[in-house]
């Protein structure tokens, strides 16, 4: 479904004739040939998870993570460039950290969610650069609201009760889509998500990966942090049997 | 005795010599100021507005340089709708508080700003921030704050109570100051009143008969 956008396409700076900047479409394919991140939003908080490629066996276990925290209520996972991703993550950090230096306050999520998006849509306006190839999911947990926030490169900011990002995108949405999103608790989309995960992950293409998790919610006390080993093992245990028992309901 | 030849009633530029003070109470806040801005020994407005509205639910009560209260408190006073606007809903009063501590500590060298911030926010309900001349901020259950204020510690120290209701705090606030206006020659005039809840603000003025009598020699 791509269209080529001969001449119109060198730049950011540039629309084409039928009003389209193809820097930022591409910037979006970049995101795409990414692995899947998913963002589930619950009664008691969002849990967010990460299919995180392992392309040798030698790498450390928990190194390049694709869940950081922003601040301590405030987590992010990335799909796309990772080094593209990691700047995103950097300008976030600076932003909160700024905005509690000048207001001795946490950063609303909503209000760093339109400094981000503003930032990453600025690099979509000039020559001299390229867009950001990379999408973050941003979500916090703040008087009792569960929040969740996709930011593409484009530097559209929506709001979402389910998010995916990454290349398997379109079949984990449909995934989320099944789940009553209104009535899960964080111990419950753990599992759900990490199913999610498995369901889209392709054997074929791509051979083993790690499953990243992380949680803020009642759970966390309103911190965003790491699903505790136990938890994240349970919800792959879980994962992997209803994937034998969708495998075995095929005959 | 005194260099600038005003008998101490006060320097050449236009002051809010002042008396102000507000409290928190269960709903929201009562801030109450004198209305006397002097010039030297020269009363340059009698019938003076000290408090001054940030927002809908935040007020603030000036003391110190009137040139210099007004413009910090035009700036925050923008800066603070524009907050509103970007997060949709009613701003904190620690969020302005903030703001107004912001410039009162950056440009401490060049700023004669004693203020107290005072409203109502959905959050936390009522509550007073004061920032006195170095650009410090901190929440009080009540401030009192302008060369008035020096003369009243006793007094609010022995007489405020917790947990005092709405019309028991402007008592509080009008006897307080109807004390320090009687003392301070940098005050006196009026004594305004505004009480801010989730329902907005009432406002009051004190005058003449209606100002609290005490001892008066």
């Amino acid at each position: 479904m791509s269209s080529i956008g001969t001449g119109y396409d060198l730049s950011a700076a540039q629309f084409s004739p039928d009003g389209r900047v193809f820097q930022v479409e591409y910037a979006l394919k970049a995101v795409e040939n990414s692995s899947t991140a998913v963002g589930i939003k619950c009664k008691d908080g969002i849990v967010l998870a990460v299919e995180k490629l392992i392309s040798s066996k030698l790498h450390e276990k928990d190194s390049n993570q694709r869940i950081c925290n922003i601040d301590s209520h405030i987590g992010m996972a990335v799909a796309g460039l990772l080094t593209d991703a990691r700047e995103v993550v950097d300008i976030a950090r600076s932003e909160a950290a700024n905005y509690r230096a000048q207001y001795s306050a946490p950063v609303p999520l909503k209000y760093l969610v339109e400094r981000v998006a503003s930032y990453v849509h600025a690099y979509t306006l000039y020559a001299a650069v390229r867009p950001f190839g990379a999408s973050v999911l941003l979500a916090s947990f703040v008087d009792d609201k569960p929040e969740l926030y996709m930011v593409d490169p484009s530097g559209v900011a929506l709001g979402y009760n389910g998010c995916a990002i990454g290349k398997a995108r379109q079949g984990a949405k449909t995934e989320i889509e099944k789940l009553k999103l209104g009535e899960l608790t964080c111990e419950e989309a753990l599992k759900e998500a990490a199913k999610v995960i498995y369901v889209v992950h392709d054997e074929v293409k791509d051979k083993s990966f790690q499953l990243q998790m992380s949680w803020v919610g009642t759970n966390s006390k309103g911190r965003h942090q790491r699903v505790p080993e136990e938890l994240v093992e349970s919800a792959e245990a879980y994962a992997k049997q209803s994937m034998e028992e969708s495998d075995s309901d095929d005959e | 005795m005194f260099p600038d030849g005003n008998y101490g009633l006060g320097s050449d530029e236009i002051s809010t010599g002042t008396s102000i003070m507000a409290v928190e109470f269960d709903q929201g806040v009562v801030i109450a100021a004198d209305s006397r801005t002097t010039s030297g020994p020269y009363i340059a407005n009698r019938v003076t507005d000290k408090l001054t509205p940030i927002h809908d639910h935040i007020f603030c009560c000036r003391s110190g340089s009137a040139a210099d209260t007004q413009a910090i408190a035009d700036i925050v006073a923008a800066n603070v709708e524009l907050d509103g606007v970007q997060m949709g809903g009613l701003p904190l009063v620690k969020k302005a508080a903030e703001i107004f501590r912001g410039y009162c500590y950056s440009y401490r060298d060049s700023l004669s700003a004693g203020i107290i911030v005072a409203g109502w926010d959905p959050k936390e309900g009522g509550q007073v921030f004061t920032i006195p001349l170095g650009g410090m901020l901190v929440r009080q259950p009540f401030s009192i704050g302008g060369s008035g204020s020096t003369y009243i510690y006793g007094h609010v120290d022995a007489t405020f109570k917790k947990n005092m209701s709405r019309e028991d705090c402007v008592k509080f606030c009008s006897n307080s100051l109807a004390l320090a206006m009687n003392r301070d020659g940098s005050s006196g005039g009026v004594i305004r009143i505004a009480i801010i809840d989730k329902n907005g603000v009432e406002r009051r003025a004190l005058l003449g008969e209606e100002i609290p009598r005490f001892y008066e020699g």
